[in-house]
C-alpha cells in the first residue's frame, strides 16, 4: 500500500492539463466570456435521480455541477460565464469516472443551440486540430444501430430488445434506451470524429428547453458531442420557466421517491432566479479529465489525473 | 454472507451469481450522459471456469460467496479423493476430481497448494507452479545433445508426460513449470 504514494499521472500528463487549462482560458477570454466562481459546498444539491450528491454533515452537499449557481449569475446579469471547477459524484468511479473530477462549464446568453455547438466545435478544433465533425439527431441515429425508433416505439419492445442484448431485468423505458445508448449506440459512432448528437428525446430532457419535431413528438434542446469512444460534452438551450422547472424538481423528487434514493428538497434560491428572469441561453458542460483523455489516447482516467479515488 | 452493491464490485470480489460462486475480474462503470448508470462485469465462474459477462444496474447488489483460498499439504490419492491437510491446524479436507481438475497430474505427496474453499470443501486446486517429479519412463537419448532438438517424450512419476532434452534420462528428476506444463530443468542429486 505505501508504493501507492505516487501519482498515477505521467509528468507530461500533469503538463498537458495545465496546457489544456491555460487553452480553455484563452480562448474564452478571445470571447469576452468571464471566468466566474462559485461554491462547491451549498445547502443544495441537483434533484436528477441519475445523479447522486455527497452530503457533508452540517453543510449541505458537495455539487455535482455548478449549474445551479452559475443560472443565478446569469439571472443577477452577469452576461456570458464559464467556470473551471471540481465537481463531485458519489458511486461513479471506473475505468473513465472518478467520483472527484474537473468540470468546464459555460453559458452564452441569447445562444440557441447550434450557435453553442458551433462554439464547442471551434473549441475542439484547438484541443483536437484538424478532427472532421458530424451531426446525427438521436432519433435516427438510435434507430440505425437498434432498429426501433425510441420516441415512437413501445415501452416493452425497448425493454424487451435491451434485454437480449444483456442488460439486466427490470428496466424503465427511459433506462432501457440509456442502456442502448451507452452500450451500442455509442461504441457505434466513428472514432476519429466529433461527433454531435442532438434532439434526445422529451425525457431525457434535465433542465433544458423542449420542442416538438417534424412528426410532433417532444424532443430536448441538448447535445452530446462523442469523441475516441467517449462523450466529451452535453449541452442544453436551457430552461427559463420557473414554474416547469418547479414542475420537473417535483418529478425528479418522486422518481427519487420511487427508486429508494435520497430526497433532495427543490432548491428555493433556483427557482427564485429563475421567477426574476434567466435570460434565454444555451449552457454545456465538459470533462476536463475527458478532454485529456481523448487528446492523449488514453481510456483510463488514471492516466490524468494526480491521485485518482484509490490513492486520494 | 454480506452482499456487496455495484459501486464495491472489484476485481478478485467473490460474489454469488446463478447460484454459482464466482470472481469479479473486471467492473467497467458505463453512465450514458445523464442516464442511468450501469455496471458490465466480467466474472469467472468458479466451478466451471466459464467467463461470464453481464450488466447491472448501478446499486444493485450481488450475495457475496464464502469462498477462500488456503495453502493446503497434498497428502495422498485414494483414488476417488485427493487428501490436503492444513499444516498449521491439521486439519483435512478431501477434493474430487472435479475439484483437482488437470493438477492431478502435478501432485507430489507433501507439496503445498493453493486451495480454493467454497463453503469450507474444495472447490479448486492449484499446484505450485514449479513441482519436481521423477523421470520414470523415457527413451534413452544420444549423449551430447545439448540444443532443443524438440526433445523426446519423458513419463513422471505422477503419470504426466512431457518433452524433455534428449540427455535427461530415466531415474533423474524434473523441474516441471505446472502453468505451461513445460520442462524446467532437472534437480542434480
Amino acid at each position: 500500500m505505501v508504493s501507492d504514494w505516487r501519482p498515477t499521472a505521467s509528468l507530461e500528463a500533469i503538463k498537458a492539463r495545465a496546457g489544456l487549462l491555460s487553452t480553455v482560458r484563452a480562448f474564452f477570454a478571445a470571447r469576452d466570456v468571464l471566468e466566474v466562481d462559485t461554491p462547491q459546498l451549498a445547502r443544495h444539491g441537483v434533484s436528477e435521480p441519475n445523479i447522486q450528491c455527497i452530503p457533508v454533515p452540517g453543510h449541505g452537499y458537495l455539487q455535482s455541477s455548478p449549474e445551479y449557481h452559475m443560472k443565478r449569475l446569469l439571472a443577477a446579469g452577469s452576461g456570458p460565464i464559464y467556470q473551471l471547477c471540481k465537481a463531485y459524484r458519489d458511486g461513479e468511479a471506473g475505468a473513465r469516472h472518478n467520483p472527484e473530477f474537473t468540470m468546464l462549464e459555460w453559458y452564452r446568453p441569447g445562444f440557441d443551440l447550434s450557435a453553442l455547438i458551433n462554439e464547442c466545435l471551434a473549441l475542439f478544433g484547438e484541443l483536437f486540430p484538424g478532427v472532421p465533425s458530424r451531426t446525427y439527431p438521436f432519433r435516427s441515429l438510435f434507430a440505425d444501430a437498434t432498429g426501433l425508433d425510441p420516441l415512437t416505439a413501445s415501452d416493452s419492445e425497448l425493454v424487451t430488445f435491451a434485454e437480449s442484448h444483456g442488460a439486466p431485468d427490470g428496466l424503465s423505458k427511459s433506462a432501457a434506451v440509456d442502456y442502448l445508448m451507452a452500450t451500442r449506440v455509442e461504441t457505434a459512432l466513428p472514432v476519429e470524429q466529433l461527433s454531435v448528437v442532438t434532439d434526445f428525446p422529451g425525457w431525457a430532457a434535465a433542465l433544458a428547453e423542449t420542442r416538438c419535431d417534424e412528426d410532433g413528438l417532444e424532443v430536448a434542446r441538448r447535445f452530446e458531442i462523442y469523441y475516441r469512444g467517449m462523450e466529451l460534452a452535453n449541452g442544453y438551450q436551457e430552461l427559463t420557466d420557473a414554474a416547469e422547472q418547479s414542475r420537473r424538481f417535483r418529478r425528479d423528487s418522486e422518481l427519487r421517491g420511487a427508486q429508494g434514493l435520497p430526497p433532495m428538497a427543490a432548491d428555493a434560491l433556483l427557482l427564485a432566479a429563475l421567477e426574476h428572469g434567466l435570460p434565454a441561453c444555451s449552457g454545456v458542460a465538459m470533462g476536463v479529465e475527458r478532454l485529456l483523455m481523448a487528446q492523449r489516447y488514453s481510456d483510463q482516467i488514471a492516466d490524468v489525473m494526480t491521485f485518482p479515488q484509490h490513492r486520494a | 454472507m454480506a452482499s456487496y452493491s455495484t459501486s464495491e464490485f472489484k476485481s478478485g470480489l467473490k460474489v454469488m451469481l446463478d447460484g454459482d460462486p464466482c470472481a469479479i475480474i473486471e467492473n467497467e462503470f458505463v453512465k450514458p450522459g445523464k442516464g442511468q448508470a450501469f455496471s458490465r462485469v466480467k466474472l469467472r465462474n468458479l466451478k466451471t471456469g466459464k467467463v461470464w459477462e453481464r450488466t447491472f444496474k448501478s446499486g444493485d447488489s450481488l450475495e457475496g460467496a464464502d469462498v477462500l483460498d488456503v495453502q493446503m499439504q497434498y497428502i495422498f490419492s485414494d483414488g476417488e479423493f485427493w487428501h490436503f491437510m492444513d499444516t498449521e491446524t491439521f486439519e483435512q479436507k478431501q477434493a474430487d476430481e472435479a475439484a483437482v481438475g488437470d493438477a492431478k497430474q502435478w501432485l507430489k505427496e507433501e507439496d503445498m497448494c493453493e486451495v480454493t474453499l467454497y463453503n469450507g470443501e474444495p472447490l479448486n486446486v492449484n499446484p505450485p507452479n514449479f513441482v519436481e517429479l521423477e523421470i520414470v519412463e523415457t527413451d534413452p537419448g544420444l549423449k551430447g545433445d545439448t540444443a532443443g532438438t524438440g526433445g523426446k517424450p519423458a513419463t513422471l512419476s505422477t503419470g504426466a508426460v512431457i518433452r524433455v532434452p534428449l540427455f535427461v534420462q530415466e531415474g533423474e528428476i524434473a523441474k516441471v513449470d505446472t502453468r505451461t506444463g513445460e520442462y524446467a530443468g532437472r534437480i542434480k542429486n
